[in-house]
């Protein structure tokens, strides 16, 4: 073990695949009965990473371990994890019961005990009486809950979940967003689950790792990930976000100011670490922590602008606000407090403004 | 309602010309159980009457008999053999990242285009240089050649059409190779695996080519059958034991082209989206 409370750790695992780096040097360590999410886009190596956990994958170098014990010779029916994958793999000849019991044939079980703990799954995934169903007249959601109950059922210490509400629409994904949040909580296993949806990820987990061209850009928890990414490609990723470029200035221990393009002299609460004065950086700044106005807020920094397009979206609207020395038109995001309220702006000209504290600092590309 | 277009009118010329098709393919066929219940023993018409004295006489005829023994003898283990090899093959094919994937798949399916005499005399002249005896092993070793592509052909659909990640879900809950194989692989591919033990079992026991050039002493049934052609009045009864041929050996093939497709588009189809 590592020193610290890690369950799964994953050290400096690269992978290629040919000539092609598909792992990039990854270390990450997952604590025990925590709800881990792998996000990025496709192409990333999230599911590389998960393979390599399940056993399908060897890594080409680095080192997995689990509770304590290296896993770089243990073949997946040895390893104490179980999957459900992206298409549920559904044994297409068995039934719903044989599925779900599929992992018990060397536990020793009679008939009798191995049908009571399938039917308790049954309860468990709400999917009570299926026992005898067959794959085929199965839904997307029912394949999915089964895959589910037939890798609980061996009491894993890890469940690898591959993209497996990818297949579902959008309702019911929802619906299982939640359901399996909540199960999680209920058997306390570890999950490590694979999405390239930034909401779901953000909805399930205690903490998400961003991967990216098959590296690690950051591993934090959803509020951290969305408030104070650590690079323009976790804050592009997550989220919109208005980036202005700018220099950082210094001042001793009055703290820093940014000067930026388009938003004036910002003065940072507190100095960020790293960047010496005279650097290159970028201010990052998400689309609903700006504030509209007719007039000129007094208590908050803020620059005037007009409106350049303006799109409506039911419960908020995306206003597009040109403003002075910048290109690019600030994205803001407001919530539709009036039903019938005039958008902002449409009378000319209006002030945009922001609190200094919702503001992120990042390096220049 | 819209006015019928081309795409949608049926086009009489293309289904007369289907049916003498079908007429042309199947009429000779239909013409030897026919006289095979005919009393005259020249093939002509008009009929004379009918008689089920040719299927007596073939009863009682030992030569017959031997020769349908031999047939089994070397279709039986043929069709076992070529199938097992098919699977293996398939599963390979299908599985594994073979370089030239393309190419050996075409070197497998080659005896399908190759005539058969050829491979007969090629493997005639090769036996005969190595001083092996010709027997009905010989045989059964041309037949595996002819009945390998077929198996091939039968099972690999069957193997390309299931999901990888079963297997991998199969050894993710606890399974090793052989029970995976066992509980998952060999259940999905075992329509196939009858499909092709039938299909190539036929092909066998109806082989004639490979037979003629390959057999020693002991002959199969189809050269039994050509070797009773040179006595006019054995004739009816090689009629006889045609239409028992048909008879068998057209249901096994259409149970093992059935069989061979069951399930296949069911199971593929129905997997959710990945």
């Amino acid at each position: 073990m590592n020193g610290n409370d890690a369950y799964i750790s994953i050290r400096n695992v690269s992978k290629f695949f040919g000539t092609f780096q598909a792992i990039d040097d990854v270390s990450l360590d997952i604590a025990g009965g925590e709800f881990f999410s792998l996000l990025g886009a496709s192409g990333s190596g999230k599911t590389t990473l998960l393979s390599m956990l399940a056993g399908f994958e060897p890594a080409t170098s680095g080192d997995i371990f689990i509770d304590g014990q290296s896993m770089d010779l243990v073949p997946p029916n040895h390893r104490p994890v179980n999957t459900v994958f992206q298409n549920y793999a559904i044994f297409p000849h068995l039934n719903v019961r044989d599925n779900i019991a599929y992992g018990l044939r060397k536990a020793g079980l009679t008939r009798a005990k191995r049908y009571d703990m399938v039917d308790e799954m049954l309860d468990l995934i709400k999917l009570p009486g299926y026992g005898t169903r067959k794959a085929h007249q199965l839904s997307g959601g029912q394949r999915q809950r089964i895959a589910l109950a037939r890798a609980l059922i061996l009491r894993p210490k890890v469940l690898l979940l591959d993209e497996p509400l990818g297949a579902l629409d959008k309702q019911l994904r929802e619906q299982m967003q939640l359901e399996l949040r909540a199960l999680q909580r209920k058997v306390g296993i570890t999950f490590v689950f694979v999405t390239h949806d930034q909401e779901e990820a953000l909805t399930m987990s205690d903490r998400i790792a961003v991967m990216q061209g098959g590296r690690v850009l950051q591993v934090d928890t959803p509020a951290g990930l969305y408030e104070s990414p650590n690079s323009r490609a976790v804050a592009s990723f997550i989220g919109n976000m208005n980036f202005f470029p700018g220099k950082l200035r210094r001042n001793g221990t009055a703290g820093a100011v940014v000067e930026t393009e388009g938003l004036g002299s910002l003065q940072l609460p507190d100095a960020p670490g790293g960047q010496p004065d005279g650097a290159r950086v970028q201010v990052a700044l998400r689309p609903e922590k700006f504030d509209l106005s007719a007039t000129k807020p007094d208590d908050r920094p803020s620059v005037q602008g007009h409106l350049a397009n303006a799109a409506y979206l039911g419960e908020r609207s995306h206003f597009y606000i040109a403003i002075d020395g910048r290109e690019e038109p600030v994205a803001v995001s407001a919530q539709n407090r009036l039903r019938f309220g005039p958008p902002p702006g449409s009378d000319g000209k209006l002030w945009l403004s922001w609190s200094a504290d919702a503001v992120v600092v990042l390096d220049a590309e | 309602m819209s006015a019928p277009t081309f795409l949608r009118r049926p086009n009489r010329v293309l289904s007369v010309y289907a049916i003498l098709f079908l007429a042309a393919l199947y009429f000779p066929i239909l013409l030897i159980p026919l006289f095979s219940f005919n009393t005259s023993i020249y093939v002509r018409f008009p009929l004379e009457g009918f008689t089920t004295e040719w299927f007596g006489q073939l009863w009682d005829r030992q030569p017959m008999w031997d020769s349908l023994w031999a047939s089994f003898k070397v279709g039986v283990p043929v069709s076992i053999l070529s199938t097992t090899l098919g699977v293996l093959a398939a599963r390979s094919i299908a599985r594994d990242r073979v370089p030239g994937r393309s190419a050996v798949v075409t070197f497998i399916m080659l005896p399908l285009v190759i005539p058969t005499l050829i491979f007969g005399v090629a493997l005639l002249a090769l036996l005969s240089r190595l001083g092996v005896p010709l027997s009905l092993y010989t045989v059964a070793f041309g037949h595996l050649i002819v009945c390998l592509p077929f198996a091939v052909a039968t099972l690999l659909p069957r193997f390309e059409g299931f999901d990888r990640s079963l297997e991998q879900a199969s050894a993710d809950l606890g399974e090793d190779g052989w029970w995976t194989f066992w509980r998952v692989t060999f259940p999905l591919v075992m329509p196939g695996i009858v499909a092709s033990l039938l299909l190539t079992f036929t092909i066998s026991f109806d082989e004639f080519i490979m037979a003629f050039f390959l057999s020693g002493n002991e002959t199969t049934l189809p050269i039994y059958l050509w070797t009773q052609l040179r006595f006019p009045q054995e004739f009816p009864s090689v009629l006889a034991l045609g239409s028992l041929i048909i008879l068998f050996s057209l249901p096994l093939i259409l149970i093992g082209m059935w069989i061979s497709r069951l399930g296949l588009h069911e199971d593929t189809t129905k997997e959710a989206k990945t």
